[in-house]
């Protein structure tokens, strides 16, 4: 590496911290903001002013805003995220529980939109105005325009209801819950791995509609984006050139076209996958998929802070990785970077 | 770079995706019932001293024994469970139970009094949410230990510091904090002198028919036969499922992915009504469905403003059209199931007699309010009916939909003008409702009683006394009677229109039966239920 990359790579690394502090701070004052006694997620409703008191004590609600997030951010570099009044768990080890469940869901979506996404945009874009075009652009565009839950609804409703050829929501059939091991916390690779392959064909099953949902809604976005750069790239002087000089077709299109967008298409892609990973709540909530997008909506919903905290502070950092990656890619694809 | 080739290839083989679909399996395990229900509202977990929730309660009602519970077919009677017998002195201040014998914990290690003693006194030492139902009696960390005690292997004793009428202390036994966890395993888990409550909040060490295998929260709960319980369930295996929506539970009942649907809507239960494939059970459930009216509010401080309201209201249409079979009218502070309910419905819709009303208190043209409410179905469409029967009279009431915890922290503030919520008693003796909607001895910010009379400011020092003579009544008639008349004064002075009181239905699919459903959610159980 040379001076100029480590250099810009260490720029890169030294924004993650300020980044993620502010992003730690901005949540611990919108949670403080909410219009809902954090206390009551604990001690309910009926709880006496006695419990309500030790709770709020406990949770170190009395102290001033200040204090109570020194005290939130001095765990935090210990490593604590505190306790989750949802599931009586570290929060750290939810996030553990729940986090690969995103990252399988998010990452299968992924492999499937940038399989499919991206050769359409180049062949789109090869074939401008013509029919295949002009379906593929349909096709990107309704992929953006439906709502997930939409999508998501209307998918359960004709494969599973309908057709009946789709399992319903959940990770599992009630007759593999339990039995699968925790090894990565993916269960179609954990079933892989157990050797289990009824367990494995079944969680493969139970992953495919949420997936597909995912996957078409990246797609789409990948897709215009491959079409558009792909678009002005065949348009450069450097195209005509190389027509001139009598190169095949595919060469021109994959060598010296594709070879151009790179740059610019690995950061759509580590967008679009930042923005899975983290745009997962719905489509989570939709197929009942416990990932870390349930975990947080459940958790905002039942006042639970640390939990909310600790999960956004996950996605944060996953977006926050994703853009450094894409940054090295950079220096790594673009010659003019290095 | 990938190379055109590899990328098209893999693209192409990524269509093979919907190869992985396969047909649904149109029935569950046999060994297991599968049943959806919404458990998202855990928050203490499964420790019995700290359980407060329904889906927990329920739970702990099947993964462990108390000495006493009501008996399922009249609940005004208690019947021993854990205890084959027990007296009550005279004084009516020393309960001794005799403990059965032969009834083993999970682990296999026999049942004692100790094991009872030092279930009720963690209770009363942990005082967490639910401790309040034991501490009430005076109990507490200091004196508990010699309050309640063993007088030998199989006996144990309970003395209280003051007179409280015996009905009411042996419901209280009967809730969920008296279930009964095994001594042995809990001090053995225990971690910071928490006596086991992190452990058992996921773990179970109780001597109910099951116990608990696993627990993923906002997901499911499974729970597996207890080899060692008295009576074995008849399947051997539970799963309940998180499914929140209740069209969910619906396609997956048809679809024979669960055997039983726990949370149907109104609108749900029409589409399967006498289909003989879905049959539903049905059991009257104690929450009571109200308005809250503060008395902050200068309105609501003429007793004829409140009576106008109630007046304005067209219950027996809400039920019928917007609740048909899951709430019903309901106008009493005591639920009906309770011992003592009266079954009075003084009020019925009368926008005659609501405006004269509303004209005797000086507001002839009405006034203009805020109506709190929860942003979910029946509670918004309640809350739009009641805004047009409002309306009716003069009085504009505007709807503010929010989140449930968030219009409850409203109200424990006190910052509500009115506001529709829901109560259910913390145990079936007449005092926890009566406390909660009649009691304020102190309507300070430094009250020590805070609940719902203190939230409405409904400051009433003769209601509030007539709570206490009853909770220390020692006799049954005369206790009833006293809550006879409060209920009855209530119902006119109250700043409160009790509205609904629910009904559970669950239905299954044809050929699975045998689910218990109780009047609260720990006296539900599973071990009965059979599939064909």
């Amino acid at each position: 590496m040379t001076g100029h990359r480590l250099r810009q790579a260490l720029a890169s690394l030294a924004s993650v911290p300020v980044t993620l502090f502010g992003l730690v701070l901005v949540t611990f004052l919108i949670g403080r903001a909410m219009p809902i006694d954090p206390v009551i997620a604990i001690a309910g409703d009926h709880a006496p002013p006695d419990v309500i008191a030790r709770v709020r004590l406990e949770m170190g609600l009395d102290q001033p805003l200040p204090v109570q997030f020194w005290i939130y951010l001095r765990n935090l570099l210990h490593g604590d995220l505190g306790h989750s009044v949802m599931t009586s768990r570290a929060v750290t080890e939810d996030i553990a529980r729940f986090f690969p469940a995103t990252l399988e869901l998010a990452t299968t979506a992924m492999i499937v939109a940038v399989l499919l996404g991206v050769p359409l945009g180049v062949v789109a874009a090869w074939r401008q105005g013509s029919r295949f075009d002009h379906v593929v652009r349909v096709f990107s565009l309704a992929g953006q325009s439906v709502p997930v839950f939409v999508l998501g609804l209307v998918c359960l409703l004709v494969f599973y209801a309908k057709l009946g050829i789709a399992p319903g929501t959940g990770q599992l059939d009630v007759a593999y819950e339990g039995l699968v091991p925790h090894i990565t916390g993916m269960l179609v690779l954990d079933a892989a791995l157990d050797g289990d392959w009824d367990e494995f064909w079944d969680a493969a099953a139970h992953l495919v509609q949420p997936a597909a949902v995912l996957a078409y809604f990246s797609m789409a976005y990948i897709t215009r984006m491959t079409r558009a750069f792909m678009i002005e790239a065949l348009s450069g002087e450097y195209i005509v050139t190389a027509r001139a000089k009598g190169l095949s077709a595919s060469r021109i299109l994959w060598r010296h076209a594709f070879g151009n967008i790179t740059v610019r298409l690995v950061t759509v892609l580590a967008l679009a996958y930042a923005g899975l990973l983290e745009g997962a709540v719905i489509t989570e909530t939709v197929f009942s998929w416990p990932g870390i997008g349930l975990y947080l909506t459940g958790s905002l919903l039942n006042a639970d802070m640390n939990a909310v905290l600790g999960a956004t502070l996950v996605i944060g950092l996953v977006y926050l990785v994703l853009n450094l990656l894409s940054d090295l890619a950079y220096s790594l694809l673009d010659p003019r970077v290095r | 770079m990938l190379s055109r080739r590899t990328l098209l290839a893999a693209s192409a083989s990524s269509l093979a995706a919907p190869a992985l679909f396969r047909s649904a399996e149109a029935a569950t395990p046999k060994n297991a019932v599968v049943m959806a229900k919404a458990i998202d509202d855990i928050v203490g977990a499964f420790d019995p001293a700290q359980s407060y929730e329904f889906a927990n309660n329920e739970a702990c009602g099947n993964l462990y024994r108390k000495l006493i519970v009501p008996d399922p077919a009249d609940t005004s009677k208690l019947v021993g469970d854990l205890a084959e017998k027990w007296d009550v002195s005279k004084d009516g201040l020393v309960f001794t139970f005799q403990i059965r014998r032969g009834v083993l914990f999970d682990s296999g290690k026999p049942l004692t009094a100790e094991d009872v003693a030092f279930s009720l006194q963690r209770v009363v030492k942990l005082n967490l949410t639910p401790g309040f139902i034991l501490t009430q009696f005076g109990w507490n960390a200091d004196n508990v230990e010699k309050m309640i005690r063993t007088t030998g292997d199989y006996t144990v004793e309970l003395t209280l510091p003051a007179v409280q009428a015996t009905t009411f202390v042996l419901y209280c036994l009967s809730a969920t904090c008296g279930c009964v966890v095994e001594k042995a395993s809990a001090l053995a888990n225990q971690t910071n002198n928490d006596l086991g409550n992190a452990w058992l909040k996921t773990h179970s060490a109780g001597a109910g028919p099951y116990r608990l295998v696993d627990w993923q929260a906002s997901d499911h709960i499974i729970l597996e036969t207890n080899p060692h319980a008295a009576v074995k369930p008849r399947v051997p295996r539970v799963v309940i499922r998180h499914v929140a929506e209740p069209a969910a539970q619906l396609l997956a009942l048809k679809k024979g992915d669960i055997d039983v649907a726990r949370d149907l809507s109104a609108d749900q239960l029409k589409t399967i009504a006498g289909d003989a494939n879905y049959p539903p059970t049905r059991m009257g459930q104690l929450t009571s469905m109200y308005i809250s009216l503060n008395m902050a509010v200068p309105e609501f401080k003429k007793p004829e403003v409140l009576q106008a309201l109630k007046y304005a209201i067209d219950y027996e249409a809400i039920a019928k059209n917007i609740t048909p079979g899951l709430w019903f009218v309901w106008q009493s502070f005591l639920p009906k199931g309770v011992p003592g309910a009266i079954g009075d419905a003084p009020f019925k819709k009368d926008v005659a007699k609501a405006k004269a009303l509303l004209a005797q208190a000086g507001l002839p043209d009405g006034f203009t309010v805020t109506l709190d409410h929860f942003a979910r179905s029946p509670f918004s469409e309640i809350a739009q009916a009641i805004q047009a029967d409002m309306a009716a009279i003069g009085v504009k009431l505007n709807l503010q939909a929010g989140e449930q915890k968030q219009v409850i922290s409203k109200m424990r503030a006190r910052q509500h003008q009115m506001a529709m919520n829901t109560w259910f008693p913390d145990y079936l003796d007449a005092n926890s409702n009566a406390q909660a909607f009649c009691a304020n001895p102190d309507d300070s910010d430094a009250s020590k009683l805070r609940i719902l009379a203190w939230r409405t400011h409904f400051f009433d020092p003769a209601m509030t006394t007539a709570v206490d003579d009853a909770a220390k009544e020692l006799d049954p008639a005369k206790r009833n009677a006293i809550y006879a008349t409060m209920q009855r004064d209530f119902q006119q002075r109250a700043p409160f229109i009790m509205l609904l009181q629910n009904f559970e239905v669950d239905v299954a699919r044809k050929g699975v039966s045998g689910l218990s459903i109780g009047v609260l959610p720990d006296y539900t159980r599973y071990a009965q239920i059979v599939k064909a």
